[in-house]
């Protein structure tokens, strides 16, 4: 078992390491065989892990070694491989390995093609000690990996600025909120004295609320940061200039999930603080309702994606909020599966129209690409939540769960939240796949991908489907660990009113959006339509003006700032400082050289000034070895 | 005052001395820095006779013969060496004579 | 009383010529300036009763030394005034007299600590000049022997340098060569 977890573990840095021996060689198709092959062992592995730990119910703990002694701390590099981590285990596993294949692809033409295998293989790496690892000390070396990674995978194609600057706009929004985080992990250990996730949890329920109030207040700032929640949000939709793969795998079903697996994790420590639960859900709902306005306008189908990410993250936070972080879990695990294909698909379509991303010059492209369609349709339909696919089954779960704890207006919020999720992604299946032939006359030829490509991203769309079959056998294994609450709704009238209600209000949004946008009338706008200039559509094309409000408030000042410490504080002062030091020891060897100027006169003149002052040296000397009895008398009395 | 005592000559030597050392430093012409030269050593001398006698040791006045006779061919190099400086560059101002700068 | 006058004379007198010496534009002042103050100084020696050692400072210093130095003095142009450093004057005075004055200090600690004794001590009855042959042939001796060679080696030097057309030599030549020479220099004489 131990084998199977090491396996599972460094399998993906092996193929990031093997594939780094190429990264300045041209492609060689090898280094995405071989990492997607050592994905897939390490995809077998978790599978494996998984059935011992449904069948057995047991963990698989190990300690591989020590890092950290120094006096009372003590952190280990230790893995652990239970009901959550299996799970997460999983979803990362299957959707690296089905990205990594579609990638090879995907890279096709791409010069970077080794690097990129390189940078991925490395984030799948930094993602699986993320969810094994059994301390807070490897988690954070974890978080950090996958931000480093995503950097590396945003800024793939470092030529182009924008792509850079959304990089560093990444990292940096994630190092901001890590600092909350690694203020918690101080309060934990300052608290409990331990980092290991089962001695902490142990130890909580002794400590004070205030406490555990900003412990989890801190911790919650660092998911804040990794997941995108409101106000560190903008990242994520500018993370889209990365290659498309890396938005599926990153940006849809791993490293934003990261937030919501932290949160899952500290169950024990939310449980104590219901407060701040509420909180974390109510700002889960509020992201939820925001990112689903902010798509419904924009003309990017990636960024609307991102968007919907961000949608429905928020209520999985939602979720995790209020307690039920099993619902929380599986719907991180669907989300994961429909998102990635529809993130693949995307990719797929901006590949035919040679990387157009506005829908609205594209346009039946149904006729030419029926696999693609079919695949977005279905990941589509998974994620408005239509049952029998897997969206029903989660989402639908999340605002039961909000309607029995008697929180109705996060109810309400995210019912409607859930028509709008509904409309905005058939609008884009709307664009791009039906109506009118718009990209012909402006240029564009498509085709569809390569087969493989394809047949790659099946299992997703299989998952898709079925996994909401797999809710209940989920639900018994995974609640050996996690909190068992049942949300049953006691009146099945109720019950039935919602759910089919809900299934209502959600078709009818979607029966809109193919009318609104499958009619003859769809033009490509051009800024003059009454519906751009409207006041609504100009505050969410802009996404509320947040951007320029960092842009202009916090960014500016601070190059300002640092500017100043430049050129006034570091140049002026301590280079000068330093410089000055250089200097004086240069002059004075300028200025003595002067002595030995040749001339005689002048050498004897300083013959006589150094003879003067080696007799007087004798003379001194002379005298005080003469008297030194009382030279030390007086020493002595001055306490020398 | 009358009495002339050791200490008259030292400070006699220690005038004479001051000035054979303000010649040293003041004089261009190498010709009258060798007579400076030869000022200094003259005082000395006669330091070293006057102590030789008020302490009867005749230590002093040997050496003074050895100054002497040092004194003497020193100053037939040096007049060798000026004159054949002399013949090569036609002067000898010691401002000129500046090749071995630093 | 006499050796006070003695004193006090000799003593204005040597400072004046050394004065002049050091501070005068002609050249020829402070040569005779120079030989005027060496003989000044032998008049000390006689009247600490150091005989020979006056005797030789007249024969060496204002003899020898002197003569040399005149002998130089006619290579130079003695017409022209000697240009002077345009130094600090005060601190070429101060650092002067400082020097001076430690120096003093120094070689008279022992004297005022009374650490001094008498390593050769004069002899009563007899006279300096035999005491100092005394002192010079036995204790001496080999300094006495080296300042030989050595003044042996100054007066050599002192040749070569200063001397010229040092490639021909006289005694070494055979009688028919010096014939030979001499008729060459005639005929350049007579054409």
């Amino acid at each position: 078992m131990e084998l199977l977890l090491y396996t599972a573990l460094f399998a993906p840095l092996v193929g990031s390491l093997f594939a780094a021996l190429f990264g300045a060689s041209p492609k060689t198709l090898l280094t995405g065989v071989v990492t997607s092959l050592l994905l897939g062992v390490s995809l077998v592995a978790s599978t494996i892990l998984l059935v011992f730990v449904i069948s057995s119910g047991q963990f698989v703990h190990v300690e591989m070694m020590t890092w950290i002694t120094a006096g009372d701390l003590y952190i280990p590099f230790g893995f652990i491989v239970d009901q959550i981590s299996v799970t997460m285990m999983m979803v990362v596993t299957l959707v690296s390995t089905v990205v990594h294949v579609y990638a090879i692809g995907y890279m096709d033409h791409d010069k970077g093609f080794n690097r990129f295998f390189s940078w991925l293989s490395a984030f799948v790496f930094s993602m699986m000690v993320l969810v094994m690892s059994d301390n807070f000390a490897g988690l954070f070396i974890g978080w950090e990996g996958v931000g480093l990674c995503s950097w590396g995978l945003i800024g793939f194609w470092y030529k182009k600025e924008s792509a850079t600057w959304a990089a560093n706009e990444a990292f940096i929004m994630n190092r901001i909120a890590d600092l909350g985080m690694l203020i918690g992990i101080f309060l934990i250990y300052w608290n409990t004295g331990t980092l290991q996730y089962h001695e902490a949890f142990a130890a909580m329920p002794a400590l004070e609320t205030a406490t555990l109030v900003w412990i989890g207040i801190f911790l919650f700032v660092g998911a804040m940061g990794k997941s995108a929640q409101f106000p560190l949000h903008t990242w994520l939709a500018d993370a889209m200039e990365g290659p498309t793969p890396v938005s599926a795998l990153i940006h849809a079903a791993t490293m934003v999930t990261a937030g919501v697996y932290l949160v899952v994790r500290s169950h024990e420590l939310y449980a104590l603080i219901p407060n701040v639960g509420l909180f974390i859900a109510s700002l889960g709902t509020f992201v939820a309702i925001f990112a689903a306005t902010m798509a419904l306008v924009n003309r990017d189908i990636k960024r609307v994606i991102a968007y919907s990410t961000l949608s429905q993250l928020g209520y999985m936070f939602a979720a995790a909020g209020l307690g039920a972080y099993w619902v929380a879990l599986f719907h991180l695990m669907a989300h994961a599966f429909f998102k990635a294909l529809l993130f693949l698909g995307a990719g797929n379509v901006m590949h035919a129209m040679s990387d157009e991303l506005d829908p609205f010059k594209m346009g039946a492209l149904g006729k030419t690409m029926k696999g693609t369609m079919i695949l977005m349709t279905l990941a589509s339909v998974a994620l408005a939540g239509i049952f029998p696919l897997a969206g029903f089954f989660s989402k639908d779960l999340i605002l039961e769960v909000a309607f029995i704890d008697g929180h109705y207006i996060i109810y309400t919020v995210l019912l409607l939240t859930a028509g709008l999720t509904a409309f905005y992604s058939f609008r884009i299946i709307a664009l791009i796949f039906h109506g009118e032939d718009r990209h012909t006359s402006l240029g564009f030829h498509p085709h569809e991908a390569y087969k493989f490509m394809l047949i790659a991203v099946t299992p997703l769309a299989i998952l898709a489907v079925i996994a909401g079959a797999l809710q209940g056998s989920y639900y018994e294994y995974v609640t050996l660990l996690l909190p068992s609450t049942e949300y049953h709704i006691h009146s099945s009238l109720v019950y039935w009113t919602m759910t089919i209600g809900t299934q209502l209000f959600v078709i009818a949004s979607i029966i809109f959006a193919y009318k609104k946008y499958m009619s003859k009338s769809v033009k490509v706008p051009d800024g003059t339509s009454a519906m751009e200039k409207s006041f609504f559509y100009k505050l969410l094309i802009n996404q509320y003006y947040i951007p320029y409000f960092y842009e202009e408030y916090l960014v500016k000042p601070y190059r300002e700032l640092s500017t100043v410490f430049w050129k006034q504080v570091d140049q002026k002062i301590v280079d000068a400082t330093v410089d000055s030091i250089a200097n004086v020891i240069y002059h004075t060897g300028e200025n003595t050289r002067n002595m030995q100027s040749g001339n005689l006169s002048t050498m004897l003149k300083w013959m006589v000034a150094g003879l003067v002052a080696l007799l007087s040296l004798a003379v001194v000397f002379g005298l005080a070895t003469r008297h030194s009895d009382e030279i030390m008398l007086i020493l002595s009395g001055l306490g020398v | 005052m009358m009495e002339i005592g050791l200490n008259h000559y030292l400070i006699l030597s220690t005038i004479l001395f001051s000035i054979g050392l303000i010649g040293v430093m003041r004089r261009k012409n190498l010709l009258m820095l060798f007579f400076a030269t030869e000022i200094l050593l003259n005082s000395v001398n006669i330091s070293f006779a006057a102590i030789s006698h008020y302490y009867g040791d005749l230590t002093g006045q040997m050496f003074a013969f050895f100054v002497i006779a040092i004194a003497a061919s020193e100053v037939a190099v040096g007049l060798g060496l000026l004159i054949v400086w002399h013949k090569r560059h036609n002067e000898i101002d010691l401002d000129l004579m500046s090749t071995m700068k630093g | 009383m006499f050796e006070a006058i003695a004193f006090y004379l000799f003593a204005f007198l040597t400072i004046v010529m050394f004065y002049i010496t050091v501070t005068t534009s002609q050249a020829l002042y402070a040569l005779s300036a120079l030989a005027a103050g060496m003989i000044f100084i032998s008049a000390f020696f006689f009247i600490l009763g150091a005989d020979f050692l006056g005797a030789v400072q007249i024969v060496v210093y204002s003899g020898a030394v002197m003569a040399l130095y005149a002998f130089g003095m006619m290579f130079f142009d003695t017409t022209r005034d000697v240009k002077e450093k345009k130094g600090n004057k005060y601190l070429i005075t101060g650092l002067a007299t400082l020097a001076a004055i430690l120096v003093v200090v120094i070689v008279s600690a022992p004297l005022i600590g009374e650490n001094i004794s008498a390593y050769y001590p004069m002899t009563e009855g007899a006279g300096n000049t035999q005491e100092i042959g005394m002192v010079l042939f036995t204790k001496y001796l080999v300094p006495f022997e080296l300042a030989a060679v050595m003044l042996l080696v100054a007066m050599i030097s002192g040749i070569v340098l200063a001397g010229k057309k040092m490639d021909l030599s006289l005694t070494l030549m055979s009688d028919r060569e010096i014939i030979e020479m001499r008729e060459e220099k005639n005929k350049k004489v007579l054409l």
